[in-house]
């Protein structure tokens, strides 16, 4: 669904990526571990085009969408819940919500997706009318991920969704990533919580400095030694 | 102070006032936006005053033509500055952006005294708006209830617009957030546009409605209510559109009432403004309903 090829990016002087190459199959979880400035989060970016690519591809559904403007990428069904949730803290919950759907005509398409986030989300019907920065963080990132599925998305890419959030309210972001995927959404994920999310994954690749060093179906890698030195703090 | 005199002054501070809120709404909703003083905002309504003043007296317009003709034209020119002067400059530091507004309005102002020449001119008053009204003892313009009219429409206008229709959800996203907004699908630059748009047209309308109450025009008219706007945006706490409304309104029924009551400071009704302006940096630089809060970093 989404191939990348030997992408490289320089951001702010740094080259954040050397050439990483990576797929996303339709249908599946797919995770993206490393430690901190590896260059995760700029994958991301560079998918939507937030970053500019200084070469390689990016392929989405077969169709090149290398450095075409953000807009058009989301609109192409892609989207992204980005790290820090950046929920809009001056509008409502509903009016987020609206925004997640901003690109769309379909007004009974959006009340039925509206329903389902509320449902997957019951926490944010209770708060329709609450500004979104009054929330707490576990509720802001319902909302972003509830925002993200606004625009009826078929690829979502989330960045560090459980980051800041208490032991409890990480295993309910967990469950509601399995919820969304068996729902035949397709999912690339950028987890500190590397365990968890190799557990949940179908694929997953190590990003180092820049580079993809290792890859492999998800429960392997978790059982793999070296991931598990580096990453998931087992000796 | 006779109650014939205090109520003539309470309908001309409330007129003011409305005109002070009219423009005020264009400098705060651009700062909202993309933190820009827009310096040329003021100039604007110089612009729409001029071309209003050619419809009437060169092409002999009818006045409403001429007004919708000012109104189109100025709204186009604010999104063109925008356009030209300021998204060019999206990614540079603020100071750069505000230097070109300042150059804009310069440019605006000196290619009027070029082009249209320094010497004030008398600004037609159409007969079909302007017309004296007798209350009693009390004699007043028929502009003394029309503008105030004209800009409480206005400005419930705005208000619907930017708390219930999809454009106005995206003004107050962007103004929170670029780069989300774009992840939204949301063409940021289109949405800045139409700010440009709502807050020119405003400051025409405003400009007309001036220069219909004060009738006169020259090249630098804009000036001093420009800086008085300003004030007013951020007395009520720039950035937010209730506060620019109730700020204009603020400063101008205190300016007129300082006048008449204090007759000898008369001299001093301009500078009254500033000592507003510094009296509010000084002990609430958020405003009236700005948000008093340190930014994070």
């Amino acid at each position: 669904m989404l191939k990348i090829e030997e992408l490289q990016v320089f951001y702010g002087g740094i080259h954040a990526l050397k050439g990483v190459s990576l797929e996303v199959p339709k249908n599946k979880i797919i995770s993206l571990i490393g430690a901190n400035g590896a260059g995760k989060s700029t994958t991301l970016r560079a998918i939507c085009n937030q970053v500019p690519a200084a070469s390689g591809k990016i392929y989405f559904e077969g169709e090149d969408i290398t450095g075409k403007p953000t807009v058009d990428i989301i609109k192409k069904g892609i989207t992204l819940v980005p790290e820090g949730r950046r929920i809009f803290a001056n509008l409502t919950v509903m009016e987020n919500l609206q925004m997640g759907a901003y690109a769309r005509k379909d007004k009974p398409g959006i009340q039925k997706d509206l329903q389902k986030v509320f449902e997957l989300f019951p926490r944010l019907r209770e708060r329709e009318w609450q500004v979104a920065g009054t929330l707490s963080g576990g509720e802001q990132q319902m909302l972003a991920i509830g925002r993200a599925l606004m625009s009826r998305p078929r690829l979502i890419m989330m960045d560090e969704p459980s980051l800041g959030l208490a032991p409890l309210l990480v295993k309910e972001v967990f469950r509601i990533i399995m919820d969304i995927y068996k729902d035949g959404m397709t999912i690339l994920l950028i987890e500190q919580n590397a365990t968890a999310a190799l557990k949940i994954s179908d694929y997953g690749y190590v990003l180092e400095t820049g580079n993809i060093t290792l890859q492999g179906p998800g429960k392997e890698l978790a059982d793999n030694e070296e991931v598990k030195r580096a990453y998931l703090g087992k000796a | 102070m006779s109650p014939d005199i205090f109520l003539q002054n309470v309908a001309n501070s409330i007129t003011l006032g409305s005109l002070y809120a009219l423009i005020a709404i264009g400098y705060t909703m651009v700062y909202g936006i993309i933190r820009l003083i827009n310096f040329a905002h003021a100039d604007l309504l110089m612009v729409a005053a001029y071309i209003a003043f050619y419809g009437m007296l060169v092409f002999t317009l009818p006045w409403y033509i001429s007004f919708a003709i000012a109104i189109v034209l100025t709204t186009l020119l604010g999104v063109t500055i925008e356009r030209v002067a300021y998204r060019p400059l999206r990614s540079a530091p603020r100071i750069s952006v505000l230097i070109s507004a300042i150059g804009v309005s310069f440019l605006l102002q000196n290619l009027g005294i070029v082009a249209l020449g320094a010497r004030p001119k008398p600004f037609p008053r159409p007969d079909d708006l302007v017309w004296n009204i007798q209350l009693g003892n009390v004699s007043f313009l028929s502009l003394t209830i029309l503008i105030p009219v004209v800009t409480i429409i206005l400005l419930l206008m705005v208000t619907f617009m930017v708390k219930k229709t999809k454009m106005g959800i995206a003004m107050r996203a962007v103004s929170r957030d670029f780069e989300t907004s774009s992840l939204m699908a949301v063409n940021v630059n289109k949405v800045i546009g139409a700010t440009f748009a709502v807050g020119s047209a405003l400051a025409a309308i405003g400009g007309i409605m001036w220069s219909m109450q004060y009738p006169q025009v020259d090249p630098l008219m804009g000036l001093f209510p420009g800086l008085k706007c300003f004030i007013a945006a951020v007395m009520g706490g720039i950035g937010s559109i209730p506060g620019a409304m109730i700020g204009g309104f603020i400063l101008g029924i205190c300016e007129v009432m300082l006048v008449a009551f204090m007759p000898e400071l008369s001299g001093y009704r301009d500078a009254f403004a500033f000592v507003v302006l510094i009296l509010i940096l000084l002990f609430r630089p958020g405003g009236i309903l700005g948000e008093n809060v340190v930014e994070k970093v």
